[in-house]
């Protein structure tokens, strides 16, 4: 196990953001923490990151203490923040190379670094370009150039893709990927998006500060049996009674105006609505249980 | 691990952002000799606030360098510094030298124009050290005030609170011996106090002698040295949160 918690908790004042957190990793894993803003994702990456404290519970990289190791814990990790942390008055270059002097590394070491690592997230043409010249793709390109530099055990990125076009995004997770199989780099990543939950190798869910629960994404969703059925209705709350009440008392919900059920059978079951209720329904679909659905199921609220 | 390396490439940082910036060296040049003519003329003599304006501009270029760390915590680029294994240290040595050299040089444009003013350029030197001294130490002064603040309007708030009465107290304005004795006591817990009389002192042959120039020189340092070892202090302790 690369990175471990156990039973880690954080308080800002009497706001709870971490409650009783334990997970673990292993090394060359994808391992994503879900959940919506406020749902302790981010103090979870701080704590990772070395620069939040638990008050309580204990947190490993490498095996080695975030908090009382912090110094070594930084030559294993390389963090992407959710926000820019480069300077807009440097060059490529230049921001990469100030980081790596923090690091130590100098010379002709860290000439060769910059340069796999610009021809790695192809920005070799970009080298000398000021940064704020750049666009968002490239500038988060830089962020993970900036992040490995001193060759990481564990990358940390929080919400990577934030502010990004559909295709830089694309993009991004493409190079993430190239990264995993050519270096075997662990990378632990926050996120809010489906899309980028369903990639990683296992999952962590939060809310409210507490992790509700945990494992690959495929065993996640069969957590829950069957199809999620949602029905459109001008009156959704009169239709719920009603599909209550005609199908043998279905466990129902309303949810943004829909009424959602899980069933057995998606197919056949929406024919049935549809058949029983030809006025009240104005539209019906089923699918496969999707993260957000397991979300729903687990916490009441949505992503 | 390397202490110099991350003192370094923090100290040159500050120096490419700022020659980048083509208003700022604009009126980084301008402006001393503009504080010193303008408030000169109005006492109607250049020379008699000539050391005062030098303090001035020293000691407002120094602490005013601070502000880059509250853009530095805005744009990101201070928590990247603190999740890397560089001493903490060495990162408040690197911004300290950074700000301070930059006041330095400031304050250097207004010395070329001491034989100007009438005063004795013997000692020139001598000035030019202990203007250094007095850009690292007040860089450490802001430096400490910016770390706590989280936005640039509470910063500029706090600074023209402390930063105006240190000044007006400093004996720029009036020397400490003119003073009523529970002014004068302040004046003499104010390390400003300590600063300028060197200035003055080694410009000047008939100077206040408010006290030896050793003296100026051991308060003024030591004050630096006790502000960097705070500083690395709070620097190791987490950071104040931020959005997100």
């Amino acid at each position: 196990m690369i990175v471990t918690t156990k039973n880690l908790k954080l308080n800002y004042g009497t706001q709870r953001a971490l409650e009783d957190v334990s997970f673990s990793v292993e090394q060359g894993e994808l391992f994503g923490i879900l959940g919506p803003n406020g749902s302790g994702k981010s103090t979870m990456f701080r704590v990772l990151a070395t620069i939040e404290e638990p008050q309580a519970g204990t947190a490993t990289i490498g095996g080695l203490d975030v908090v009382s190791q912090a110094q070594q814990v930084r030559r294993l990790i390389g963090v992407v923040f959710q926000s820019q942390s480069l300077d807009k008055y440097l060059t490529v270059e230049e921001n990469l190379s100030s980081q790596g002097h923090l690091f130590g590394l100098s010379g002709t070491n860290l000439k060769e670094r910059i340069t796999r690592l610009l021809d790695r997230l192809q920005l070799t043409d970009r080298r000398s370009s000021i940064l704020k010249t750049l666009s968002g793709g490239m500038k988060r390109r830089v962020e993970i150039a900036k992040a490995l530099l001193h060759d990481p055990k564990v990358l940390l990125m929080d919400e990577p893709t934030t502010g990004l076009d559909p295709v830089a995004r694309m993009e991004l997770w493409k190079y993430v990927d190239e990264l995993r199989r050519e270096t075997g780099v662990t990378v632990i990543v926050t996120t809010h998006l489906l899309d980028e939950a369903e990639r990683a190798s296992r999952l962590m869910l939060m809310h409210m500060g507490i992790s509700v629960l945990q494992g690959t994404p495929a065993q996640l969703k069969s957590s829950i049996p069957g199809d999620v059925v949602l029905i459109e209705s001008d009156d959704p709350e009169a239709l719920r009674q009603g599909v209550f009440l005609h199908f043998d008392k279905q466990k129902c919900t309303v949810v943004d105006h829909h009424v959602r059920t899980i069933v057995e059978n998606g197919p056949n079951f929406v024919t049935q609505v549809a058949a029983a209720f030809p006025q009240a329904v104005r539209g019906i679909s089923y699918h496969k249980p999707t993260l957000e659905d397991v979300f729903l199921k687990e916490t009441g609220a949505r992503l | 691990m390397n202490f110099l390396l991350p003192t370094w490439t923090l100290w040159r940082r500050d120096l490419i952002r700022f020659w980048r910036e083509k208003a700022r060296v604009a009126a980084f040049a301008a402006s001393p000799i503009l504080f010193w003519f303008v408030i000169g003329s109005g006492f109607g003599d250049l020379s008699v606030f000539f050391p005062g304006a030098l303090t001035m501009t020293v000691m407002f270029a120094a602490i005013f360098s601070t502000m880059s760390i509250i853009e530095d915590r805005n744009e990101g680029f201070l928590l990247s510094m603190l999740v890397s294994p560089a001493p903490r240290l060495s990162l408040v040595v690197g911004k300290l030298l950074g700000g301070a050299t930059m006041a330095w040089v400031q304050s250097l444009i207004l010395l070329c124009f001491t034989r100007i003013a009438g005063y004795q350029t013997g000692n020139l030197l001598e000035v030019a050290a202990m203007l250094w001294l007095i850009a690292f130490t007040f860089t450490a002064l802001g430096f400490l005030i910016a770390w706590q603040m989280n936005s640039s309007a509470g910063y500029h708030a706090m600074m023209n609170l402390l930063l105006f009465p240190m000044w007006l107290l400093s004996g720029a304005i009036f020397p400490p011996s003119k003073a009523v004795p529970w002014m004068r006591a302040v004046m003499s817990a104010n390390p400003m106090t300590y600063a300028y009389s060197a200035l003055w002192q080694l410009l000047d042959p008939k100077a206040d002698q408010y006290a030896s120039i050793s003296t100026c020189v051991t308060a003024t340092a030591g004050f630096g040295i006790l502000l960097v070892v705070i500083a690395s202090w709070i620097v190791s302790r987490p950071s104040p949160r931020t959005a997100g």
